[in-house]
């Protein structure tokens, strides 16, 4: 389970995370909706403990991210934003590194890295250097290192970001899959994703929480069933011009 | 503390190394200006000396520059590629990950060190040079090499531009050079105490590395090197804490 209390990121004079609160259980699929700069992949960083929160607090099954952040990231698989990757490695060299920081010894790790390998379709491409991968290949490639441990708890930053239509569908069917009993937030901009594989959406604008609800809750926000896409835009748009830009003025 | 992070750290960053032309053009460059300087600008043979100083003397000014050119890909390059973001939320502390870091590149200095062989090879050779001192030489030079690399993996963790980490080390090493190079500390003496200028000498890495090269195995000089690595790695440390600043 993660809990997240009165987080807040402030870069320099800018809030980045203006009091975010929520809780996921395992089985649920978290979305994160929100336009650009709204603080999403801000939030996924302090609950993977690579930023340490300006005020608040992250526990990943009641353990403190800050406070003993090796336990914590045991049971994390965290996919990054832009999917980073040991260029000069090949995917498996790339997957084997992972595995041995991941406690996996001997034939055990081969087969772990092997299994990654298949279940990710990366075969085709195992002995090959990651800085010669086409993007939609790297993002599988670092996909592939999040879940490699089976984690129980997955957080992804625009998860099928680049991928092919048929490795959107791949991508969303693990996620899916893995989301029965895993704990699994992702962020994402395509909506018909989020009505797709999260049993929940966050929508955040200007570093807050301005929705909280399954895909269809919020589709029905305000009485009437609208789109996603409509909800999306009237719940952010004042952020997007106004709001957006008066944050961008403090240095 | 896992070792087994600190080697998988080491391991992946011998093999970035060798994956990529740096150790190449390093080891040959390294080995070149080696030689070079040894043999032709001190004329080596025709001293007919069998003495090595002359050659470990060159190894200040060549790490000086060459080490923060080996280091300075280590932070810099995984700030700027984002695989920070990955390293450092692995299941390990930002002090296995650099000490893995720092063992790898380490170990690369010393194996271009080792590749040298040839010029003592050629002082037994020619004459009767003491094994004892020229093994100090080889240890002071391993410690000397290892301060450095200490310094370049600091500055590297300071920013994601590796031209401005490789100057910041060349300057910092220039300074811990300076204090103890003998026209600078001549001029010092000119106008303030000797007190002064030994202190200040205590400082830089010449001092220490000088009394090695002598074949003086002093415990003091061995605290120096160690304390001089400690003390970055622990400042590369407190750097990477404050990584939001990207
Ligand atoms: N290291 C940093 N230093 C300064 N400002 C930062 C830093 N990282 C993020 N920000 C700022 O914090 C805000 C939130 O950024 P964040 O990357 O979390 O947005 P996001 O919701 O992930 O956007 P996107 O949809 O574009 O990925 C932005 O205004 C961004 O400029
Ligand atoms: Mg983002």
């Amino acid at each position: 389970m993660i809990r997240v209390e009165n987080l807040e990121k402030q870069f320099g004079r800018r809030a980045a995370v203006r009091g975010i609160s929520f809780e996921v259980r395992p089985g649920e699929v978290l979305g994160f909706l929100g336009p650009n700069g709204a603080g999403k992949s801000t939030t996924m960083r302090m609950i993977t403990g690579f930023l340490p929160p300006t005020a608040g607090r992250v526990t990943v099954d009641d353990l403190d991210v800050v406070e003993r952040p090796v336990e914590a990231r045991r049971r994390i698989g965290y996919l990054p934003e832009n999917a980073p990757a040991y260029g000069d490695m090949t995917v498996e060299d790339f997957l084997d590194f992972v595995a041995q920081v991941r406690g996996f010894d001997g034939a055990e790790r081969r087969a772990r890295v092997s299994a990654t390998i298949e279940r990710c379709l990366l075969g085709a491409v195992r002995r090959q250097p990651i800085e010669t991968l086409s993007k939609g290949y790297r993002q599988r490639t670092c996909f592939a290192q999040a879940i490699l441990h089976d984690p129980p708890i997955l957080i992804m930053d625009e998860p099928t970001e680049g991928l092919d239509p048929n490795q959107k569908h791949v991508v969303r069917d693990m996620i899916r899959q893995m989301g029965r009993e895993k704990v699994i937030i992702l962020s994402t901009h395509i909506l018909e994703e989020v009505e797709a594989i999260c049993t929940r959406a966050l929508i955040i604008s200007a570093g807050k929480i301005v929705a909280d609800g399954t895909p269809s809750d919020l589709k029905k926000r305000g009485g009437r069933e609208r789109s996603l896409d409509e909800v999306f835009r009237e719940l952010t748009r004042t952020e997007d011009v106004a709001g957006a830009a008066r944050r961008e003025v403090a240095p | 503390m896992s070792f087994r992070n600190i080697r998988a750290v080491a391991r992946r960053e011998w093999n970035a190394y060798f994956n990529s032309p740096i150790a190449y053009v390093f080891l040959v460059i390294f080995l070149a200006l080696a030689a070079f300087f040894t043999f032709f600008i001190d004329r080596f043979y025709e001293f007919g000396q069998a003495d090595l100083r002359r050659f470990f003397g060159w190894h200040p000014w060549l790490y000086l520059v060459l080490v923060p050119a080996a280091a300075m890909r280590l932070w810099a390059e995984e700030r700027r590629s984002g695989t920070i973001e990955l390293l450092l939320t692995l299941p390990m502390t930002p002090l296995e990950a650099l000490l893995g870091k720092f063992f790898a590149a380490w170990g690369f200095l010393a194996l271009a060190l080792l590749l040298t062989f040839v010029t003592p090879l050629t002082a037994f050779y020619l004459g009767h040079p003491d094994p004892g001192v020229v093994a100090l030489g080889y240890l002071g030079s391993v410690l000397l090499s290892g301060a450095y690399l200490a310094i370049g993996l600091f500055t590297s963790a300071l920013t994601r531009n590796q031209v401005i980490s490789f100057i910041l080390a060349v300057v910092i090493g220039l300074f811990l050079i300076l204090a103890g190079y003998p026209p600078v500390t001549d001029f010092v003496a000119r106008f303030a105490p000797q007190s002064v200028v030994e202190g200040v000498a205590a400082f830089s890495f010449l001092t220490h590395f000088d009394n090695l090269q002598r074949g003086v195995l002093d415990a003091r000089d061995l605290v120096y090197f160690a304390s001089v690595m400690a003390f970055m790695l622990f400042a590369t440390q407190e750097a990477l804490r404050g990584r939001a600043a990207r």
